[in-house]
């Protein structure tokens, strides 16, 4: 298992290697000079060189990317080129925010995806059939109509939860649930659905399986038919459709963010991107990949314990 | 075309493309349709409900809703279009190379594919956006790109399964050029798919440009997008709540439809590739329709052969009458009637096609999907089966009828080891605690003759071998302690060397438990080797039952007959060996007279006027009008070689 989690740590590290130098690279085109929105309209090009001497900013790319290297693998990130906050700083204090969120949706789209589509695919009939049509629905809403509807009958109508902001989970543990609860819900609908057909859809494939065949007509008993053999053959290749949810579950949080006035990480990375303020961005990046690289690697070991296969090779 | 043919016959379907047409035409013929233009303040009418001067009421500006979704849909859907069209020229064009060359160039591209599927793309975006100040088509295209990689995917694994398909490869090998190939070959099979990815990629891209507009990263007011009029909504939102509804409400529409049309493209190509059957909707759906009839007089045929057999004083364990399995409307099964003796061994023979696994799988109530069982009598050591609840009928399978499959190794599950699905099957039948079962399931493991079961226990399906995996799958069978056990074919994947070997192992299991043996094969050695009785099965009926020793010595049906002569071992060398010419009918077109008419010999026209029953003889039973000029026949041939 080690081996196994440390193979795939080293596979990841040239993907973050290449995550850094694709959004510097990218950087490099933007039309215009960073220092020049900066200044804004009206500044002389002499004002314009002074900036780009102090940023950096008119050195090789390359070069520029060595630096940010070195730098980031001492946990250095940069610092914003509008308020000259350390990125990391900036990353450290709001990335609370956007993990649980992100976490927390993805937890509850699994459990209740699966729970759904597991439903639907024993189950069968009208019920099954509601379900399956109400994934397809909420897999079509708007993430963040769906959130300002909520907000709109349960926080401003009906008073049940605060409109907007967060609260730590330091600070209240109660009103940490309370806080998230709207913008999770609202964020994990659309996985949660589309979890639900995955899971239904594999579970059909697994149950067609000669072996499900021979467990019947030997009389296992139902209920480990059906969740020891069946959903775990069905998991393996739900594994990796998680990783991809968690994926999109992260740039969801951009929106809940923004919608529920929480400041975390797609709040910033809203501001920066209006402010251009690429060293922001950059390390936002860098910290997504990570969290991504994680899950994944969580996902990897996951797979290999379900799958035998795997494990061997 | 094929597909677009079969997708306008569902009516889903159509009504989502109507809507998406609609919306479209709508949105791009704006100045005609709207009924106002888009920034016209109407300050009268501020935040106004659904009226009759504005349909979906104003915004906080007093605008017209109605007019701004429309104008607004323009933005939103020309920004869908490009992501999408980005998203199919490199998804399709990557994909076919990486499919069609393969090698290296594969590898590479998929390890790409992997890498850009891992980034937020929402976030993707935000760099995009940051980088080329606010441009919406950078964004959009930049989406497509990224997406792609899901296309290339798909693009890949079918284009990569259609080049190995064997006639792909034989017009490799006929000359076809690679361009051909692609057009004919892998075209085809890759369009299905493709439709479906880009009507399902234009809903998330629809979504995508939508939060763009939200966040209002995308275009700047006054100007209206999809997305920045529910962000505008939700502005007012304590003032007016009812904006909410029309500006989120066209894009979750837009998206469902695309989403729906989607699955009905796939669908279409999918139900295209898995043709015939019912296909499996749920667990639920495995449950036959049981129906009890009435004994019809045929079904007084297999008293006799009881009457023959009870004359040896044989104790009658399985009792079937009148046993029939229809799936949908094709009767697959018909009126079969047999017992089975305690410790008796009974074979089943006839060509693929003619119901004999159905036969038993309608015995231990596991038929596909969507079936009905009938039957007039069936039942185990006197008790009624035919009555029981699916649930009752669970706790007969394996505690009292166990079943061995054809293909051993995928007769088992390939993710758990094979002693844990021995002692599961302990655990179920004798109820035994956990380490007990270990031990039983060691027991069994050692009693099929496994040589180190301690090893075997700790295997996957994966590291054995087929005669080891039908070792493990009988030592599961055997768990419950059956009276009866079905195998189904037990031999016949296995390598020659390894099938004696597990038909001793049968037999002597039988005869230590004495238990009672079902046989299906088309293996006349296996059969005469082993069975006290054979069981002829042609389409769907018995043709022959009779002493296994009397039918080889001497068929009463023209079918067991023809079957015999075409032994390999019983023809002289040199000889041609005789075939029975044709097929087995499909299920379809199977006759209500004799059904083996069209490929007999002896065919005169009483075969064809009026359905044959089985009529006793002297050794058992046969479905034949014929059987005397079969006993001349075999006279005359004892003649011709005394």
């Amino acid at each position: 298992m080690l081996r196994l989690v440390g193979g795939r740590a080293l596979l990841a590290l040239p993907l973050l290697f290449i995550v850094s130098i694709l959004s510097f690279v990218l950087a490099s085109f933007a039309p215009g000079s960073i220092a020049a929105s900066i200044l804004g309209t009206g500044a002389t090009p002499d004002q314009i060189a002074r900036v780009e001497q102090q940023l950096g900013t008119n050195r090789p790319v390359l070069s520029q990317y060595g630096d940010w290297l070195a730098h980031a693998v001492r946990g250095d990130l940069g610092s914003s080129l509008f308020n000259g906050e350390s990125v990391t700083a900036l990353l450290a204090s709001r990335m609370s925010i956007t993990l649980s969120l992100a976490i927390a949706a993805l937890l509850f789209a699994v459990v209740l995806g699966i729970a759904l589509g597991a439903f639907s695919a024993i189950r069968g009939g009208i019920a099954a059939r509601i379900t399956d049509g109400l994934s397809v629905l909420l897999m079509s809403v708007p993430n963040f109509w769906f959130a300002t509807i909520l907000l709109a009958i349960l926080a401003v109508q009906l008073g049940l939860f605060s409109v907007s902001g967060y609260v730590p989970f330091g600070v209240s543990p109660r009103d940490w649930v309370a806080s998230l609860f709207l913008p999770v819900i609202a964020l994990m609908v659309g996985s949660m659905a589309s979890l639900a057909l995955n899971t239904r859809s594999e579970m059909l494939t697994v149950l067609k399986a000669d072996f499900v065949k021979s467990l019947r007509a030997n009389g296992i008993p139902v209920g480990r038919i059906l969740f020891v053999h069946t959903l775990r053959n069905a998991a393996a290749p739900l594994l990796p459709v998680v990783g991809l949810l968690f994926v999109g579950l992260l740039g969801g949080t951009v929106l809940m963010e923004q919608i529920f006035g929480m400041g975390g990480l797609g709040a910033l990375a809203v501001t920066a991107t209006t402010q251009h303020d690429l060293p922001v961005i950059q390390g936002i990046v860098v910290f997504y990949t990570l969290a991504v690289i994680v899950v994944f690697l969580v996902l990897d070991v996951l797979v290999s314990y379900v799958n035998p296969k795997v494990r061997a090779s | 075309m094929i597909l677009l043919r079969r997708l306008l016959r569902q009516p889903l379907a159509i009504a989502c493309l109507a809507v998406i047409t609609l919306v479209v035409l709508a949105c791009v013929f704006a100045s005609l349709v709207a009924p106002y233009d888009p920034y016209a303040q109407d300050l009268a009418n501020i935040l106004s409900g659904p009226s009759g001067t504005h349909w979906l009421g104003t915004d906080a500006l007093g605008r017209d809703v109605l007019s701004r979704i429309l104008y607004g849909g323009r933005v939103t859907l020309f920004g869908t279009l490009q992501a999408v069209v980005t998203y199919v020229v490199i998804g399709v064009s990557i994909g076919l190379i990486a499919g069609t060359i393969g090698g290296i160039v594969d590898s590479i591209l998929m390890r790409v594919a992997d890498v850009i599927q891992s980034i937020p793309a929402l976030i993707t975006l935000l760099v995009v956006l940051a980088v080329f100040g606010r441009s919406e088509t950078a964004a959009m295209v930049s989406f497509g790109i990224f997406a792609s990689a899901g296309l290339m995917r798909v693009v890949r694994g079918v284009s990569m399964i259609a080049r190995t398909e064997p006639y792909v490869a034989a017009g490799t090998v006929a000359g076809l050029g690679p361009f051909q190939i692609l057009w004919r070959h892998i075209r085809p099979a890759v369009i299905g798919p493709v439709l479906t990815q880009v009507s399902l990629f234009a809903g998330i891209a629809m979504l995508v440009e939508a939060s763009l507009g939200f966040l209002n990263l995308g275009v700047l007011p006054p100007a209206a997008s999809w997305g920045n009029l529910v962000s505008d909504a939700q502005l007012a939102i304590n003032r007016q709540q009812w904006l909410l509804v029309p500006t989120g409400g066209i894009v979750a529409l837009m998206c469902l439809c695309l989403t729906l049309l989607g699955i009905a493209l796939r669908d279409t190509y999918s139900s295209k590739s898995t043709a015939g059957g019912k296909s499996l909707s749920s667990w639920r759906s495995f449950a036959a329709t049981m129906r009890r009839v009435p004994a019809t007089p045929a079904a007084a045929a297999p008293a006799l052969v009881s009457e023959y057999s009870q004359t040896a004083g044989r104790e009658i364990l399985l009792e079937v009458q009148d046993l029939s399995v229809a799936v949908g409307d094709l009767t697959l099964v018909d009126g079969v009637s047999f017992d089975v003796g305690r410790g008796e061994t009974i074979g089943i023979v006839g060509e693929s096609g003619c119901g004999k696994s159905m036969t038993v799988s309608g015995l231990l109530r596991v038929p596909p999907p969507g079936a009905t069982i009938s039957a007039a009598r069936l039942t185990l050591g006197g008790e009624d089966l035919l009555g029981l609840s699916e649930q009752q009928m669970h706790k007969v399978r394996g505690k009292r009828i166990a079943y061995i499959s054809q293909e051993p190794i995928s007769s088992l599950d390939p993710l758990h080891v094979a002693g844990r699905q021995v002692a599961e099957a302990v655990r179920a039948h004798r109820g035994v605690s956990r380490s007990e079962a270990r031990r039983i399931a060691l027991e069994l493991l050692a009693s099929v003759r496994l040589p180190d079961p301690e090893a075997v226990y700790t295997k996957y399906p994966h590291e054995m071998s087929g005669g080891m995996a039908q070792r493990v799958a009988i030592a599961r069978a055997l768990a419950g302690e059956p009276e009866l056990l079905i195998a189904d074919e037990p031999t016949t994947a296995l390598d020659v060397s390894v099938q004696a070997g597990v038909l001793d192992l049968l037999v002597d299991l039988r005869d230590q438990r004495g238990m009672s043996l079902i046989l299906v094969t088309h293996d006349w050695g296996v059969l005469a080797d082993v069975c006290d009785r054979a069981i002829v099965m042609y389409a769907g009926q018995i043709v022959e039952d009779a002493p296994t020793a009397d039918l080889i010595a001497a068929p009463r049906h023209p079918y067991s007959a023809a079957l015999l002569e075409s032994i390999p071992a019983k023809v002289a060398p040199g000889v041609l060996l005789p075939m029975i010419g044709g097929t087995v009918p499909a299920p379809a077109d199977w006759p209500s007279s004799c059904r083996f008419a069209g490929r007999c010999r002896f065919a005169t026209d009483d075969c064809t006027h009026a359905p044959i029953p089985l009529t006793p003889t002297v050794t058992g039973v046969s479905r034949c009008v014929h059987v005397d000029r079969l006993e001349e026949k075999e006279a005359a041939d004892a003649v011709t070689t005394a």
